[in-house]
């Protein structure tokens, strides 16, 4: 068993070891959805909440269900089945509860089961051993780290796209790769206040 | 390159060639970024994960494109998924085997080829459409140029990085490390300024 205390994995997870911007998952959000701040904040949003919710599942998948059966080796398997069908659970619970969630959260829900950060939740997880406390410390601080990256960016890109003259090739997807470069260096002054 | 639009296909060369040039899937339509940035500071590493991409790349077209006419529409995605889960399963056994070092290197990341956007993308928009020889050819094609991409990232960042390449010191004895490169901030940089180039050249620009 893994013997981090929960709090330091929660904030090392959110700065020090920030999913984007050290282990850079969960990428393709950020070329599509950063143009907007208003859509990074609701993908942030919706990420975080599916997120923590799968991550709880699949540990109980995993060690209640497949390491008593050994059954450890179809586990990426039955870990994206189980994603993939709870992002569906929830998209029908919105439609038909929430409504007016679905404008602002419903509409990411179905770009996420192919969203990297949530089966890396998972498979850390398994690789880390953590305890049913870490998980959710860890899967919280995990996607509340990758909302703040993809808010930064898209707050930067919105104000970029009023005053800027960017080379037409480096439009786009150039010159976001390099404003989360410079985000990733300025993360790296936290480096050594907790860690893993 | 306004042809590429077109997605039924019959000529096979121009399929195979589109994936590593026209219709590049990192620069053109920036997919599967997330593992060509992650794990390409060493060159051993690179190539492993361009081999694993590929292999799943090409056998996942091959299956879905044969079981094209018997998977029924609304549960395409959740039939994508099981293949492709399977294929990566193979990948990362085959790799526990007879590579552990490159296993343990790569961590999580031979898991996460599942959600590689290439391979369930290229499943959605021509595997599941096309005759089985040219999705396979269009896989193929798809897999070089994405193999392509990572080398070339490989390239610069295992020599600045680490002063070796494939574990063989090339740069000279005075040469001290560029540790930026192994890390993240210097794949960022490094995919932009690549991105820059190669669009610039191919005159694909937003």
């Amino acid at each position: 068993m893994n013997s981090s205390n929960p709090l330091i994995i929660f904030l090392a997870s959110i700065f020090t070891h920030n999913i984007a911007l050290v282990y850079i998952l969960g990428m393709c959000p950020f070329i599509v959805i950063s143009k907007n701040f208003k859509s990074a904040v609701g993908m942030g949003m919706a990420i975080m909440f599916v997120v923590t919710l799968t991550a709880m599942i699949n540990w109980a998948v995993y060690w209640l269900l497949l390491v008593p059966l050994h059954a450890e080796i179809i586990t990426y398997l039955i870990f994206i089945i189980v994603i993939a069908a709870t992002v569906q659970l929830l998209e029908m619970i919105i439609e038909r509860f929430f409504p007016p969630l679905q404008s602002s959260f419903g509409i990411f829900l179905p770009l996420i089961t192919v969203n990297c950060i949530v089966l890396a939740v998972s498979l850390f997880m398994v690789l880390r051993d953590y305890s049913f406390v870490q998980i959710v410390t860890f899967s919280a601080g995990t996607s509340a780290g990758w909302a703040l990256a993809i808010i930064l960016v898209s707050a930067i890109k919105e104000k970029l796209s009023l005053i800027s003259d960017i080379p037409s090739g480096l439009r786009g997807p150039g010159i976001t790769m390099i404003i989360i470069g410079i985000i990733a260096l300025a993360f790296m002054g936290f480096a050594g206040i907790v860690s893993l | 390159m306004a042809e590429g639009k077109d997605i039924k296909q019959s000529n096979w060369f121009k399929v195979l060639t589109m994936g590593m040039w026209a219709d590049h899937p990192t620069f053109c339509m920036v997919l599967g970024i997330c593992s060509a940035l992650a794990i390409t500071n060493r060159m051993d590493n690179a190539l492993a994960m361009s081999a694993g991409v590929t292999f799943c790349l090409v056998f996942s077209s091959l299956f879905v494109s044969l079981l094209r006419n018997v998977i029924p529409a609304r549960v395409r995605m959740l039939a994508y998924m099981t293949i492709i889960a399977t294929l990566v399963i193979c990948t990362d056994r085959f790799l526990k085997a007879f590579f552990p070092p490159i296993s343990k290197a790569m961590g999580p990341y031979v898991g996460l080829i599942i959600t590689n956007c290439i391979i369930m993308g290229r499943a959605e928009a021509f595997a599941i459409k096309n005759k089985t020889w040219l999705s396979v050819l269009d896989a193929f094609g798809c897999g070089v140029g994405y193999s392509f991409i990572l080398i070339l990232m490989a390239l610069v960042r295992e020599p600045m990085g680490f002063g070796t390449l494939l574990g063989q010191r090339i740069m000279p004895q005075t040469w001290s490390n560029w540790v930026i490169f192994t890390i993240a901030p210097g794949a960022f940089f490094l995919l932009g300024v690549y991105i820059w180039i190669l669009r610039t050249l191919a005159k694909k620009t937003e």
